[in-house]
């Protein structure tokens, strides 16, 4: 359980770090089951039993309902934060026609800084002062 | 009844949130939303009060004690920040209906307030709660909301922005969770009052793996420099309301949980180095970043993570004038950011832009809007009456009173930004509000009629609203006094979280 956690881990981390939004998604979800699979792991040994019915001695341990419940719950918000990142994912597509990460605002603008040197000033910066990347 | 007053600013909100999800027509939704926040400021208020005369207020949740139940704890530091906090959300809600970013489309206006509403939900529940878990909850439906803020009505470039601001917030939440299986393997318990003196038990190396795991995830959320490149991207792009909200209280809620947990979960004595160098690296790479920005509201969000950084020195210091500076820095930094995003929002919807080299050839706002933003902008970097020179007198006192060389270099990078940060000031200062006189344009007309000031009732809201928001700063100035006396019974009651403790496992119903 405990290995499988981790790797988990490891394959939502690397998919995370993908260029590619879809992949990101994905390496999401697997980073919220490596998550929520650790919180059962918390809970303690497995096999115990959820109810004690009386038929029982008393001195059978029942299994810990704490990380169970939280389990639960971060199932639940880990689903519906799933689904509007792939909404999200979606109206990007939607927009930009590919599901690429794009650079930031920074990096275009410092990429885009010598080109504006070798073009020499801009005649009237007020009109498109803006660098070509940056579209604002 | 006193005794349910700490699920009020929790219940109000959400059952606001459910209402306004029906079709509602608009005033009727506006006067919801505005309602509402009054009520969340009036119970905190009274929160105050009674956990300043009283202690702690602490609250069940049907009725189960504290191990086994929801526990919600008001004291006096998570009442006053309630306080505060909705105070500047019921600003900026009015200074949004004003502007028209709540309504301007049907579609919007139907998940705007309801998701502002959520937002605040999640930011009460944030301070008032007593568990890890429900402090995870509580994020991520605050966290929740603000995705879908953030990316309301997006163009492509704000879906960018969005995405990034998603998925580096839910990777920490994630990291959060994680470590709230770890706490609880370790542990077997989730209660903040019983981790404490069970954490201490611990060996050595398990229990600075978990305060580390911990500051990074609050230090993703808190905007700590390393872990601050999501902010000045994302934020900017939002609406002016938007961002002045959660420049305002997002961030500041990372701030108070890393407030309560380390000071509850972790005590130390003496400086905690590490914390001493994440504050001054993020003062100054902070204040480094907004000189170079030429955009606005960028610009200000440097500001805002440069300003982190005095907050991060008071809990690096550990003691109580150190954290009484952070607690009172925390309430100056609410208001004064808030004011300034939106007084922001008004130069920009005034001149149609927010690159300053622009704004600069564009005639200058009324006399009214300069003034708005010079006294935030003032106190922001701590000239002397303003509710920042508070604020920042305490952090230094309390810096050279501990004397060690790492709270004298705290202290000296602290001058070093307040100036730098005023010098940011002056420059977007002559440059958006010191532009060309009004009535002459040099170069063309400001904008296209019909464009900018087609709803002067409108304008007058937003007006009143940042007006409301600089009242407020000043009014933090003048009841320094009573104030600053407060912010050191609260950091004393964080240090010495004895009758915390007793509050919640007890069951003392006072």
């Amino acid at each position: 359980m405990t290995l499988v956690a981790g790797g988990l881990f490891a394959i939502g981390f690397y998919l995370m770090l993908q260029r590619s939004l879809m992949r990101i998604v994905l390496g999401f979800i697997l980073l919220g089951h490596g998550t929520n699979l650790l919180l059962l792991v918390a809970g303690g040994t497995p096999g115990r039993p959820p109810v004690l019915d009386g038929t029982t001695d008393g001195s059978a341990r029942t299994a810990d309902p704490l990380p169970q419940a939280m389990a639960l719950t971060a199932i639940v918000i880990t689903f519906g934060l799933t689904a509007f990142l792939v909404a999200l994912a979606y109206r990007s597509w939607r927009l930009s026609g590919h599901d690429e990460v794009r650079d930031d605002v920074e990096d275009r603008r410092i990429g885009t800084v010598r080109e504006r040197a070798e073009a020499g000033p801009a005649p009237d910066r007020d009109e498109d002062g803006t660098a070509p990347g940056e579209d604002r | 009844m006193t005794a349910a007053l700490p699920a009020l600013p929790v219940l109000l909100p959400a059952l606001g949130a459910g209402m306004s999800l029906l079709r509602l027509p608009r005033p009727v939704m506006r006067g919801l939303g505005i309602g509402v926040l009054t009520a969340v400021v009036a119970c905190g208020a009274a929160l105050l009060v009674l956990a300043d005369r009283h202690g702690p207020q602490a609250l069940h949740i049907g009725g189960w004690p504290a191990p086994l139940g929801i526990t919600l704890v008001a004291d006096r530091l998570s009442a006053l920040l309630l306080t505060v906090s909705a105070l500047v959300a019921l600003a900026v809600l009015l200074f949004a209906i004003g502007q028209g970013t709540a309504e301007e489309r049907r579609s919007s206006a139907v998940i705007f307030h309801p998701a502002y509403l959520v937002l605040v939900t999640g930011v009460s529940l944030a301070y008032l709660t007593g568990d890890l878990f429900n402090l995870f909850v509580a994020f991520e439906v605050m966290l929740a909301a603000s995705y879908v803020l953030i990316t309301l009505d997006a163009d492509e470039n704000r879906t960018r922005a969005g995405m990034t601001y998603t998925i580096v917030s839910l990777t920490s939440s994630l990291l959060f969770l994680s470590l709230v299986a770890l706490v609880y393997a370790a542990t077997g318990t989730v209660t903040l009052a019983q981790l404490g003196p069970r954490l201490a038990e611990l060996p050595d190396g398990l229990r600075s793996a978990l305060a580390l795991l911990l500051l990074s995830v609050l230090g993703i959320k808190a905007a700590i420099v390393p872990l601050h490149f999501w902010l000045p991207d994302s934020y900017p792009t939002a609406p002016a309301p938007i961002t002045a909200v959660f420049a305002a209280l997002l961030t500041k809620v990372g701030v108070y949980a890393l407030l309560r947990t380390q000071t509850l979960l972790f005590p130390r004595t003496g400086v905690w180095t590490l914390l001493a160098c994440a504050a001054i690296i993020t003062m100054i790479v902070g204040i480094l970043g907004a000189l170079a920005q030429d955009d606005l509201n960028r610009l200000l969000s440097f500001t805002l993570v440069s300003h982190i950084g005095f907050m991060l020195f008071g809990i690096a210091l550990f003691d109580t004038q150190g954290l009484t500076g952070t607690i009172l820095y925390v309430v100056h930094h609410i208001v004064v950011q808030a004011a300034l995003f939106l007084v922001a929002g008004l130069a920009v919807r005034r001149t149609g832009t927010a690159a300053l080299h622009r704004m600069a050839r564009r005639p200058r706002p009324g006399p009214l809007v300069v003034t708005l933003f010079v006294v935030p902008a003032l106190s922001l970097s701590g000239i002397p009456p303003l509710s920042g020179f508070v604020a920042k007198l305490a952090l230094l006192r309390a810096g050279v009173a501990q004397g060690t060389p790492a709270a004298y270099a705290l202290a000296g990078t602290a001058l070093l930004t307040s100036l730098l940060t005023l010098s940011t000031m002056i420059r977007v200062w002559l440059a958006a509000f010191m532009g060309q006189p009004p009535g002459r344009p040099k170069e063309r007309p400001a904008r296209p009629p019909g464009s900018g000031r087609n709803r002067p009732s409108g304008t007058r809201l937003m007006l009143v609203a940042a007006a409301g928001m600089t009242t407020t700063g000043v009014a933090v100035a003048v009841c320094a006094g009573p104030l600053a006396g407060l912010g050191e019974r609260a950091a004393e009651d964080l240090l010495h979280p004895r009758e915390y403790r007793s509050a919640v496992l007890e069951g003392r119903q006072r």
